[in-house]
């Protein structure tokens, strides 16, 4: 009897201690809002990573630092500054492409990290209570209303734009030479397709910081690719995987007590691992017993 | 030349006017320069010439995928910029240029031809489904529509794309490279059905450097090699003169016209010998010419 009596106390302490973190404002609202988040980037993060943009998504998430500063100095929105800075990045990166002999990835290399360090300066120089290693590494448990709110808005104005130009944006990503020969206007969705992506980071910022915020935007469409041979599904598998990770490591944080943005990516590499080594068609180990079974095969027949 | 746009306007043909362009690449390379030529309206022109000798760039100024150093391209007066977005002009990409692992359907691929027809959602009306379902049977690719474009073979590919271009109902089309990789069958196949499309009143432009078929299926050839050396009838032009001189790699200044003089001479007489019936196409042989002269 003082067996079944212990048991029943240490299955209540287990849920208790399972729930605990239910029972906590900052930890709801967390949970919620990294999931909105996961959302928003997982969802974008099957358009990158089919337009190979994930080097893109590394240069906003560094550009936008000074902006996040510049729009503290002015009074400002963080949002609105970092925005600015992210897609002025972009078009600086387009600009000195076009007109520079260099490869892509050696101007994008150039461009975030200067954006980035003069970033570091302001935020060194320019008085002021923005915590650096927030907009690095996130703060996800400590947000307040006022980055809330802008995080909804940046976020539902991204999916509005992506749900509203979606096919344009497929297209865009697979034949731009067919959308201009059917006489759409690509250059127009070029820069919609970097504003989303501005737009996302916006988002992502005060939930993941700007180091990780890489990771949710390209681990998703990534994972989700390695899975789907549809869009469609590829999305649904993309967005599922984002927001699980989102929950579960944003509740783990919490028990672990370390870093959420680390706990979450940590999460999203798992899954993107176990997709890669056991993906059902173009995994690494499936791969592996499907050239097993055909040499077999081939044997068998030459036994035949 | 105003008699041919008179006439074409009537057929609703359409030809292409390609005006002294010039294309210098970021790295100063000059891949085309002085380029003029015409492509006639309801015909099969095969663009001729060897790699690196400005094929793709020629298409993709046609296309307006790159913006040429000086001249202009047009659809016999339209701008490039208008006829896409009338739908006038479909393109069937090189092998290479597409991406095969992209997660879409066959089906999804010749719906993207209809893109332009659709509203802003681009949400398929049943006409656009028709049209795709037509467009497939027609290229023989109805079975398939469901797979991923990765799974298929060289030649079904190909046949896919040209799928999409005939969903777009374009009066021009150009196609760039269309029978590499591609099985002999299936190579025959696409023959066959680019010449039904020119007797429906397309206008295409074919570009290749498989000097075999060229003569089976071209009512015209264009000879390229940094600017247009020759271009007009493939009876006329297609000469091994002409080829040595596009391949051979010698001086284009002088040459191009020295040959092609001798070439307008002789064919008149070939043609007499050969098909002593079709003496009209022979005013038509006079327009083979040289930019350079």
């Amino acid at each position: 009897m003082s067996t079944d009596l212990l048991l029943a106390v240490s299955l209540a302490d287990a849920w208790s201690w399972l729930i605990e973190p239910f029972q906590l404002g900052f930890m709801i609202r967390a949970l919620w809002v990294s999931a909105f988040v996961g959302t928003v980037c997982a969802v974008l993060s099957c358009y990158i990573t089919l337009k190979g943009w994930s080097l893109m998504g590394d240069a906003v998430s560094h550009a936008v630092v000074p902006g996040v500063v510049v729009a503290y100095a002015l009074g400002l929105p963080f949002s609105v500054g970092a925005f600015v800075f992210g897609f002025g990045a972009t078009v600086a990166i387009g600009y000195v492409k076009s007109q520079t002999r260099l490869k892509e990835d050696a101007v994008i290399g150039v461009i975030f990290t200067g954006f980035f360090a003069f970033g570091l300066v302001l935020a060194t120089k320019i008085p002021s209570n923005i915590d650096l290693f927030h907009i690095l590494f996130g703060n996800v448990l400590g947000i307040s209303q006022q980055d809330i709110i802008q995080t909804v808005i940046a976020g539902v104005l991204t999916l509005a734009i992506i749900l509203f130009r979606r096919k344009d944006l497929l297209l865009f990503c697979f034949d731009p030479n067919h959308a201009k020969a059917i006489g759409l206007n690509t250059q127009l969705m070029y820069y919609t397709l970097l504003g989303v992506l501005a737009l996302t980071i916006v988002t992502a910022l005060q939930t993941a910081g700007i180091v990780l915020v890489v990771a949710m935007l390209i681990t998703p469409g990534a994972t989700a690719y390695l899975l789907s041979d549809r869009f469609d599904q590829m999305l649904v598998i993309s967005v599922t995987m984002s927001v699980l990770s989102c929950l579960l490591g944003t509740y783990t944080s919490y028990h672990l007590d370390a870093s959420t943005g680390g706990c979450i990516v940590v999460l999203m590499t798992l899954f993107f691992t176990v997709a890669m080594l056991f993906g059902p068609k173009y995994g690494i180990v499936s791969q592996q017993l499907q050239r097993m079974a055909r040499k077999r095969a081939a044997k068998d027949g030459a036994v035949i | 030349m105003a008699a041919t746009t008179i006439r074409s306007k009537a057929a609703n043909t359409y030809g292409i006017a390609v005006d002294n362009i010039s294309v210098t690449y970021s790295n100063a390379r000059l891949a085309l320069y002085n380029a003029s030529c015409y492509v006639e309206p309801g015909t099969i022109t095969g663009l001729v010439g060897p790699n690196g000798g400005g094929k793709s760039t020629l298409f993709k100024s046609i296309m307006g995928f790159l913006s040429p150093s000086q001249g202009q391209v047009h659809i016999d007066g339209i701008s490039i910029d208008k006829a896409q977005k009338q739908q006038l002009i479909a393109y069937v990409p090189q092998a290479d240029e597409v991406d095969w692992n992209f997660p879409i359907s066959v089906f999804d691929v010749v719906m993207m031809g209809r893109y332009g027809y659709m509203n802003m959602f681009r949400i398929p009306s049943r006409q656009d489904r028709r049209r795709v379902r037509e467009s497939l049977e027609r290229v023989g690719m109805s079975e398939f529509q469901n797979h991923q474009i990765g799974e298929l073979s060289g030649g079904q590919k190909k046949r896919a794309f040209l799928a999409r271009a005939l969903a777009q109902e374009g009066k021009v089309m150009l196609l760039d490279e269309p029978f590499t990789g591609v099985d002999v069958k299936t190579e025959k196949s696409i023959i066959t059905l680019l010449m039904q499309l020119r007797d429906e009143g397309h206008t295409i432009l074919v570009s290749t450097h498989d000097l075999a078929s060229i003569s089976t299926f071209c009512d015209r050839v264009i000879l390229l090699n940094q600017t247009i050396l020759a271009a007009g009838t493939t009876e006329a032009t297609f000469t091994p003169e002409n080829l040595s001189m596009t391949f051979g790699g010698m001086p284009l200044n002088n040459l191009a016209s020295s040959h092609l003089t001798r070439t307008v001479n002789q064919s008149p007489d070939e043609q007499t010998a050969n098909q002593p019936g079709h003496s009209f196409i022979q005013p038509e042989k006079a327009e083979s010419r040289s930019i350079d002269a």
